[in-house]
């Protein structure tokens, strides 16, 4: 970092606080953010990066000096230009919101108003502040448009919300926190909600943005790869602490700290393929599915996973994958086409089949906050299973509930929690051990780990392979992240729109010859890597200048 | 839970209702004179032997306002009860079965809103015979139409939650899933629904009673009283109010301890919290 005085930003000491109210107990003063101090010049970007918790995005909003859900800056500088912006009124820090300071949310879905157009909203704030005129502004967005690569840019703006895809959204969205010609944002994982495919366009399309405008950005994620692809500077939070604030290199390729190197570490555990791969347990066999308005959401899927392997299914939203786990637990019974399990016919309707089979193939979703009952203690959750599938009572089924904690790797005290009581992690894990319970064959994992952070992950990664082995299970592994593909599968199964585009062991679908949209999923993984999205995009001139 | 974990406001209430249960349960202990015992003369004044004054026929407005508890308070009680009962599980069922029995039911339960309460009430009443059991019955049926609604708008939001679909593979019964999954999610909505519907239809209660389709005299009950003693208002008496007040008080307490238990259910860990 070029110690200058011409700093836009500077961060000093900062301190932010929050009350929580534990049911039960008093309510007590919690520390989200301590002592954090940054600097940040004119057109670099600086990246905040963390699990969720770390405090990132407190500190991102601090620099509009504002602190959501209770949080209060109690302590520090934040000196935009000079001003320290915590010491402006009311007034004062009007003038410098959406003007001086701009914001990008994650969720742009949620942020825009679906009842207005996107013109308008774009250039709402710049002409608010007074800052140009309607005419002005328009033609400011148009360029913004045309700059961040939106579909025709002339009526770009006549368009609601809802007419234009997540990853447009996004973009139209960071063109409208550049149009007032900020001399900040803060762009909050602007990427994480959206496919990979999709992040690469907008990715490249903010990282112009900036070049092309001269902003200075702070840049939240969780996600390392993607941060440095975007950033100068990166700085590593913890707790609300810094873990270490550096440049991108030198996080990147010679990081310090533990906890920084476990995070650019992440992922490394490869599983050799199963060799044997002809003796399926479960069989997909031509299946289509559709909605009962007649959408078909499959067509003609076929494909196979072997006892105790693994079957990673990989594709953008959208593409059906998760439809095909929904049909193969019969909640939604294929139009067309068999499923064999265990070499007999699965019954298409989930309320004929029989309970065996029912117990045989467990589901764990994505979100465990949402699977698993709010009003219901751990208990009652992985103890349900067991009354139900096999009739423990009393003290049979308390021990063998403690018995799958001790196999999810938790203690017997989390027993009488609930899940508000448990993090994101400890929740997956539950969840787990509620399919555990069923003594399955067969589980169905969509997307087990997307909400979660990369280090808590891992470790529900690991947890489910260790299982894997004592168990002899078999995974349908939903997802789209294709570094957990190569880290845990044995045969994966590419799907677009729907249809299945590649379907074989890992070695063979995962090396070239490729199709096309295989080779373009690949291709916009962000690897860990500076420069690398430079290197995709020259790529992708070159051959679309070729052809 | 702990005795000071009660918020004031819910005691004051808890303090009305109990008072209220004291005096039907005790009712001929407590009250000084009869039910139905003349004793003096018409709209006579409140004095130290007769506390609120006497009633249209000189009867104690105190002690038939003791026994008035009685009935008002077991008739609402019981309709409430029943019209939630009713209510909370046909509206659950056709939540979780969805298409050919959730038309149906939702359907006949608009057919039944169609017709004003009040009206249909009167003819229901007019033809059956007079009796207790029919009259709670008809409240019942006709309240748990408005139970029915909400009943069935807050089970739609939880039954699409993951957690539900993850009983439904696992297998459940219908049964289970409403009464162990669905109804412990929707308790804080139902809960306010409940004292709401408890106040109403003590006020639908007194409302036949003032028309003449109620309790019947000289069988003492509030809405009954207020009627009783209306034409006194005319002529500067308050003997109406004594009564009328009754069921205001009585509303408000149930209100106050359902707040109450709307705050505690609802900040339980994970809840739908919306108090």
């Amino acid at each position: 970092m070029p110690e200058t005085s011409s700093n836009l930003l500077t961060v000093r000491n900062l301190k932010i606080e929050a009350t929580s109210y534990p049911p039960g107990e008093p309510p007590k003063r919690i520390t989200i953010v301590d002592g954090v101090s940054f600097d940040l010049q004119k057109g670099r970007v600086l990246g905040l990066i963390g699990e969720s918790g770390a405090g990132k995005s407190t500190i991102g909003l601090s620099a509009l000096a504002y602190g959501r859900g209770g949080a209060e800056i109690t302590g520090g500088e934040v000196i935009l230009n000079g001003t320290n912006i915590l010491a402006l009124g009311k007034g004062g820090i009007r003038k410098v919101r959406g003007a001086r300071v701009c914001y990008v949310a994650q969720s742009a879905a949620a942020a825009f108003n679906p009842a207005h157009r996107l013109g308008d909203q774009v250039i709402e704030a710049s002409v608010k502040h007074g800052l140009m005129t309607k005419e002005e502004a328009r033609k400011r967005a148009l360029y913004l448009f045309r700059v961040l690569g939106l579909p025709n840019p002339e009526t770009f703006g006549d368009r609601f919300p809802h007419q234009v895809s997540g990853g447009q959204l996004q973009r139209a969205m960071t063109a409208m926190a550049l149009c007032p010609n900020p001399e900040l944002i803060v762009f909050d994982e602007p990427t994480t909600a959206l496919d990979v495919t999709t992040q690469i366009d907008v990715l490249a399309a903010i990282k112009h943005a900036i070049e092309e405008t001269d902003t200075a950005a702070l840049y939240i994620t969780h996600d390392l790869a993607v941060v440095a692809q975007i950033s100068d500077d990166i700085m590593v939070l913890r707790h609300g602490r810094t873990v270490e604030y550096g440049s991108v290199k030198q996080i990147i390729e010679a990081p310090t700290q533990d906890y920084t190197r476990a995070l650019v570490n992440v992922r490394q555990t490869a599983r050799q393929e199963a060799s044997d791969q002809s003796k399926p347990l479960l069989k997909v066999d031509n299946v289509s599915a559709q909605y009962s308005n007649g959408f078909k959401v499959l067509h003609g899927v076929s494909l196979h996973l072997c006892k105790g392997q693994t079957l990673a299914i990989v594709g953008e939203s959208g593409s059906g994958k998760s439809t095909l786990a929904r049909v193969v637990t019969g909640l939604l019974p294929p139009s067309e086409g068999r499923i064999t399990f265990d070499g007999k016919p699965l019954t298409p309707a989930l309320k004929n089949r029989p309970r065996e089979d029912l117990r045989r193939i467990q589901l764990i979703y994505q979100m465990a906050d949402t699977a698993m009952n709010p009003r219901q203690t751990v208990r009652d959750i992985i103890g349900r299973p067991l009354a139900f599938y096999d009739g423990l009572r009393g003290a049979a089924k308390t021990a063998r509930v403690k018995e799958l904690l001790d196999q999810i790797e938790m203690g017997n005290g989390f027993i009488d929690r609930y899940p508000a009581e448990l993090s994101g992690g400890q929740k997956q894990r539950v969840a787990i051990a509620r399919a555990l319970a069923a003594r399955p064959e067969l589980i169905l994992c969509d997307e087990p780990t997307s909400a979660l952070d990369p280090l808590v992950a891992e470790g529900i990664l690991k947890l489910l392979m260790k299982l894997q082995e004592e168990q002899q299970l078999s995974y349908v592994f939903i997802t789209h992240d294709i570094a957990i593909v190569r880290a845990i599968a044995d045969s994966v199964a590419v799907m677009h729109r729907g249809r299945l585009v590649r379907f074989g062991p890992k070695s063979q679908a995962l090396s070239p010859p490729f199709d096309d949209y295989t080779d373009l999923l690949l291709k916009s993984v962000p690897e860990m890597e500076i420069g690398w999205l430079e290197r995709v995009l020259n790529t992708r001139r070159m051959e679309s200048a070729g052809n | 839970m702990r005795l000071r974990d009660i918020s004031i406001t819910a005691w004051i209430g808890m303090i009305g209702i109990a008072l209220a249960l004291i005096c039907a349960v005790f009712a001929p202990l407590i009250a000084p004179y009869g039910e139905t015992e003349v004793v003096g003369g018409v709209w006579q004044e409140a004095d130290a032997q007769f506390f609120f004054g006497l009633d249209n026929l000189g009867r104690d407005i105190l002690s038939r306002l003791i026994y008035g508890a009685r009935t008002t308070l077991f008739v609402a009680l019981a309709a409430t009860v029943i019209s939630f009962s009713l209510g909370i599980l046909l509206s659950f069922i056709a939540a979780v079965s969805g298409g050919v029995i959730d038309t149906v039911f939702s359907r006949f339960n608009d057919l039944m809103m169609s017709i004003p309460t009040l009206i249909f009430a009167l003819v229901v009443l007019a033809v059956l015979p007079q009796h207790l059991v029919v009259l709670i019955l008809v409240m019942a049926i006709l309240d748990s139409t408005r139970v029915y609604r909400l009943g069935r708008a807050v089970a739609l939001d939880v039954a699409v939650m993951e957690f539900v679909e993850a009983a439904r593979l696992r297998g459940e019964g219908t049964t289970w899933i409403i009464f162990r999954e669905i109804l412990p999610n929707t308790l804080s909505p139902l809960l306010a629904e409940f004292g709401l519907r408890f106040a109403f239809s003590i006020l639908f209660l007194s409302t036949l009673s003032f028309l003449g389709l109620g309790i019947q005299p000289p069988t003492a009950d509030w809405g009954g009283m207020v009627k009783e003693n209306k034409d006194g208002i005319i002529f500067g008496i308050s003997a109406a109010l004594v009564p009328g007040s009754a069921i205001a008080a009585l509303a408000v307490c149930v209100n106050l301890v359902v707040d109450w238990l709307l705050k505690r259910t609802s900040s339980l860990k994970g809840g739908r919290g919306d108090a």
